[in-house]
């Protein structure tokens, strides 16, 4: 990689705004009441709207919310859940029975005081708060454990834990149009997207978006991590907002959308995952949730509404996240294997629940010698239009494009929520197609990718599940074999990336098939307690771990790179 | 025809002076002021000074124009209704003059192959079908414009233009695509329905085109109504079994784009696609039909595709594959009724192709 330029504080790019009161998300917790007042207000009318605004409609969807939640409230309490929940959806219950059995004036005391009351209650819950000096505090602790900790890896062990420096941008990659996502930042709202395989992703995005420059963003962390004291400290601090996934009533999820989209609109970037959860076959996202990316289109709308040709334009920046390894690959896999074998019932398995457990995940993350590439991919508008510097929109010939024309009909802009929810799949369409192109391949993956393919070919009338069976004496490879496949991935992906629809390790466009190989089964999986790939005591290759291999094979599927090993 | 007091409303565009477009622009212009892109300056003054275009009356609402400027400046609605072979093209002169504002409701029932240099549709051509492009989405490569939608169903063009009831499908992801193609089409003697499903509709309706030429071919035998009905059900799963491949839905091919437009085309002489079969069944040969063809029958374009893609896919399409050997030249008409009739069908519906077994 090309020498880094840093600037005095250690850091690879200047901020774009440095000072912290003209943060967006700072603005936004000075003034905590009013924005949660009117957070309230618009549910309320989104909720309402969403309901026909009929209020029978609304007194059915309040009973189903009392119901769910004394439920959830029995079945699947958790840490992080308010010391007063209890009581309060106690009190709803009375009132709503007082209410219906009609023994006091609706008007004075009714429906609309109990709605008030829940999403107010949800607003709450949801809206984080954010914390300069925790920010500050978070930024420089980030950046110190994760070069300590990757100091260790090159000394091997603790002993030189304090030893020489050595710097984070070695082993953290981060490429790709960065310059173009700085200016737009300055120009107009950024919302980053980026895949998700691993538990680490939260944290590496946040610091690899710190390393640009960029402002903190806006995000939605699980409610279920706020149990988790040290997550629960910073993540309170750091701008998170609560996600809580038990909750799916209308009254929450109206009130979850508006906050992104109110947000969004006083100009806080954004950070999704728009996969939802982390890709559990390892496989690169086919397709996404499109319920918080809506609401960046209806933050578009009003802000088009409020300020007319001076509106601020939302982009939306694809990052990919590329690991040579996945540290919980093995849970993940198994995951998925259960899903797709039809086997429903799955127990979310928590490799991450305590402090401890997550120190000890990120410890040994980085001790293993490791490279990450976070590559910021080409930005777009929410139509999926190509963007310039400026922030201008572009048609496939190179023509300015005025996206506020999208919400026309008649000449005016309208409100037509299927046309935004088209709109919105569309987007998720070119956010996988983007996926795909600015993913960075390893030569650990196609060393997987070859390796899969082989034993596939080999049992061709065998299913994955029986695959997956096979001990590993059936699981040996001789290398001219290997080589032979791997040349041919390699010849396929380099075509593919002068194409532009991917993009390669450096490695894998300059080196030699046989040190492609070497660097491959130096990375591959390294951290398994079994190996996915090694050579055994005959020479051969050997893998001691099909469904691990199978996991980092996937990464490459979807660029029918099997069509060229036959 | 009598006029609505329409003058005062917003133009609609049509892209094409073909006579499906000529009938389109007929039905549009009893409803709103029509503008009719047409390639040929004669012909535009000829139907502006006449209203005669290809010997029909065209509705006094209707005004033709070379201008595609003028065209999406004026009409926020157009309907591009032009052969597949010229479509991309077209669409590209139009496309800098087009904003988001725009919507384009399209009525080809054909496709867009990009084929490299030199490559030709031959009969042992591989085709993969990702090369293949329904005309939604050679729209949504060439512009900026989304709300797009297309218009398929038993549309013979000479019965609208004689006024005959008719009816059509409109397919859109957009409701208000639908809705905006309902208000702008819907005549007392032309019903308008709408369907979601946009690639199902359009691959429905191209697919059927190749069972016309057959359909056209056993009429000129002199064949009865058991073998039409044998070839329309043969040829719908057909249609399945290669719709399945273009990404379409199998649900479509029941409705008004699929089985409606199949009966319709099947049983006219008024179809350009059943004509080709049926003059090819009468002795001629296929260069003769098209010397003096006026319009692209698109089922021909839409055979040497699906052939092609079979191909690649290694799946069995025998109705296809002898539609293309007769149409082609390597059986006569006679030899491919004979190849069919032996060939081992052994099941009626294969059901694992609906999810069954």
């Amino acid at each position: 990689m090309a020498t880094k330029v840093h600037n005095s504080d250690g850091w690879l790019y200047d901020p774009i705004l440095p000072d912290s009161d003209s943060w967006p998300i700072v603005k936004l917790t000075n003034h905590r009441e009013e924005f949660l007042k009117e957070l309230v207000e618009l549910s309320i009318e989104n909720i309402k709207e969403s309901l026909g605004n009929n209020p029978a409609n609304l007194k059915d969807e309040l009973a189903r919310t009392l119901y769910t939640e004394r439920i959830r409230l029995t079945q699947t309490p958790w840490k992080a859940d308010a010391p007063d929940e209890k009581e309060f959806w106690s009190q709803v219950k009375k009132d709503m029975v007082r209410i219906n059995a009609g023994h006091e004036n609706p008007n004075a005391f009714g429906h609309e005081d109990l709605i008030q009351r829940i999403v107010k209650r949800y607003a709450e819950e949801i809206a984080g708060v954010f914390d300069v000096k925790a920010y500050d505090f978070a930024k420089g602790f980030t950046t110190f454990m994760f070069a300590r900790l990757l100091n260790a890896s090159q000394d091997k062990g603790f002993s030189r834990f304090w030893g020489s420096r050595h710097n984070l941008h070695d082993k953290i990659h981060l490429i790709g149009e960065i310059d173009h996502v700085r200016a737009l930042a300055e120009k107009g709202t950024v919302i980053i997207v980026p895949t998700h395989f691993s538990n680490l992703d939260s944290m590496l995005i946040g610091w690899a978006i710190q390393s640009i420059g960029l402002p903190p963003v806006l995000y939605g962390a699980g409610l279920n991590l706020f149990g988790i004291k040290i997550m629960a400290w910073f993540m309170n601090r750091l701008g998170a907002y609560k996600v809580d996934r038990r909750k799916k009533n209308t009254l929450y999820l109206e009130t979850l959308k508006m906050y992104s989209e109110l947000s969004l609109r006083k100009g806080c970037n954004g950070l999704f995952f728009p996969g939802g959860t982390r890709s559990r076959s390892g496989m690169l996202e086919k397709r996404v949730k499109l319920g918080l990316l809506g609401t960046a289109l209806q933050a578009q709308r009003m802000n088009f509404i409020d300020d007319g040709e001076e509106a601020k334009k939302i982009f939306v920046i694809p990052v990919t996240i590329n690991y040579n390894f996945v540290l919980e690959a093995q849970s993940l896999i198994d995951q998925h294997l259960k899903i797709s074998g039809q086997e429903h019932y799955y127990v979310e398995n928590d490799d991450f629940s305590t402090s401890s457990k997550m120190m000890r995940f990120i410890y040994k993350f980085f001790t293993a010698s490791s490279e990450i590439a976070v590559r910021y991919g080409a930005p777009m508008d929410l139509f999926g239009n190509r963007v310039d510097e400026e922030g201008n929109s572009f048609d496939p010939h190179g023509n300015v494009v005025d996206i506020k024309k999208y919400f026309y009909s008649n000449g005016d802009i309208t409100k037509d929520m299927q046309r935004d929810a088209e709109y919105t799949r569309m987007l998720g369409e070119r956010i996988v197609k983007s996926f795909h192109a600015e993913a960075v391949a390893f030569c650990s993956q196609i060393l997987a990718y070859a390796a899969f393919r082989i034993i596939k070919t080999r049992y061709n009338k065998m299913d994955l599940y029986g695959l997956m069976r096979l001990p590993s004496e059936d699981l040996v490879i001789k290398p001219k074999e290997l080589m032979d496949v791997v040349d041919k991935v390699v010849t396929r992906l380099r075509q593919l990336n002068e194409l532009g629809e991917i993009h390669v390790e450096k490695e894998i466009l300059e080196g030699s098939l046989s040190s492609i190989i070497k660097k491959g089964l130096a990375n591959l999986g390294i951290y398994h307690a079994k190996l996915p790939l090694m050579y055994n005591a005959d020479g051969d290759f050997e893998s001691q771990d099909i469904k691990i291999l199978y996991f980092y094979h996937n990464r490459l599927e979807g660029y029918e790179l099997h069509k060229f090993i036959r | 025809m009598s006029s609505t007091n329409s003058s005062d409303k917003v133009p609609v565009g049509v892209l094409g002076g073909g006579s499906f477009g000529s009938a389109i622009a007929n039905l549009l212009a009893e409803n709103q002021p029509v503008i009719m892109l047409t390639r040929s300056q004669d012909v535009a003054d000829s139907i502006n000074s006449t209203r005669i275009n290809r010997g029909r009356t065209m509705h006094e609402n209707v005004r033709a124009t070379t201008d595609v400027q003028e065209v999406a400046d004026q009409c926020k609605l157009i309907y591009p209704i032009i052969p597949s072979a010229g479509f991309r093209e077209t669409i590209k002169t139009l496309a800098p003059f087009l904003t988001p504002e725009h919507i384009l409701i399209h009525g080809t029932k054909g496709v867009d192959v990009r084929m490299a240099d030199g490559e030709q549709l031959t009969a042992e051509f591989k085709l993969n079908p990702k090369k293949v492009n329904t005309m939604t989405e050679v729209i949504m490569q060439e512009t900026i414009v989304r709300r797009v939608g297309c218009l398929a169903g038993p549309n013979l063009a000479s019965e609208i233009l004689e006024g005959q009831p008719a009816a059509t499908v409109i397919a859109s992801h957009f409701d208000e695509v639908i809705k905006i193609g309902q208000r702008t089409l819907r005549t007392p003697r032309f019903q308008v329905y709408g369907s979601h499903d946009l690639t199902g509709v359009e691959i429905a309706g191209v697919l059927k085109n190749v069972i016309a030429l057959a359909a056209g071919a056993l009429s000129g035998l002199g064949f009865g109504e058991n073998a039409k009905a044998l070839l329309i059900s043969r040829g719908l799963v057909e249609m399945i079994h290669i719709g399945k491949h273009l990404g379409g839905d199998i649900v479509a091919v029941l409705g008004l784009a699929g089985v409606g437009d199949l009966i319709a085309t099947c049983s006219s002489s008024k179809s350009r696609n059943f004509t080709v079969g049926y003059r090819l069944a009468k002795g001629e040969t296929l260069t003769a039909i098209l010397a003096d063809m006026e319009e692209v029958a698109e089922g021909l374009n839409t055979l040497r595709i699906s052939r092609a893609m079979a191909n690649y896919l290694g799946i069995r399409v025998p109705l296809t594959e002898t539609i293309y050997d007769v149409i082609f030249g390597e059986k006569t008409v006679e030899e491919g009724l004979d190849y069919l009739m032996k060939f081992p069908f052994y099941v009626d519906i294969d059901r694992s192709m609906f999810g069954g077994r």
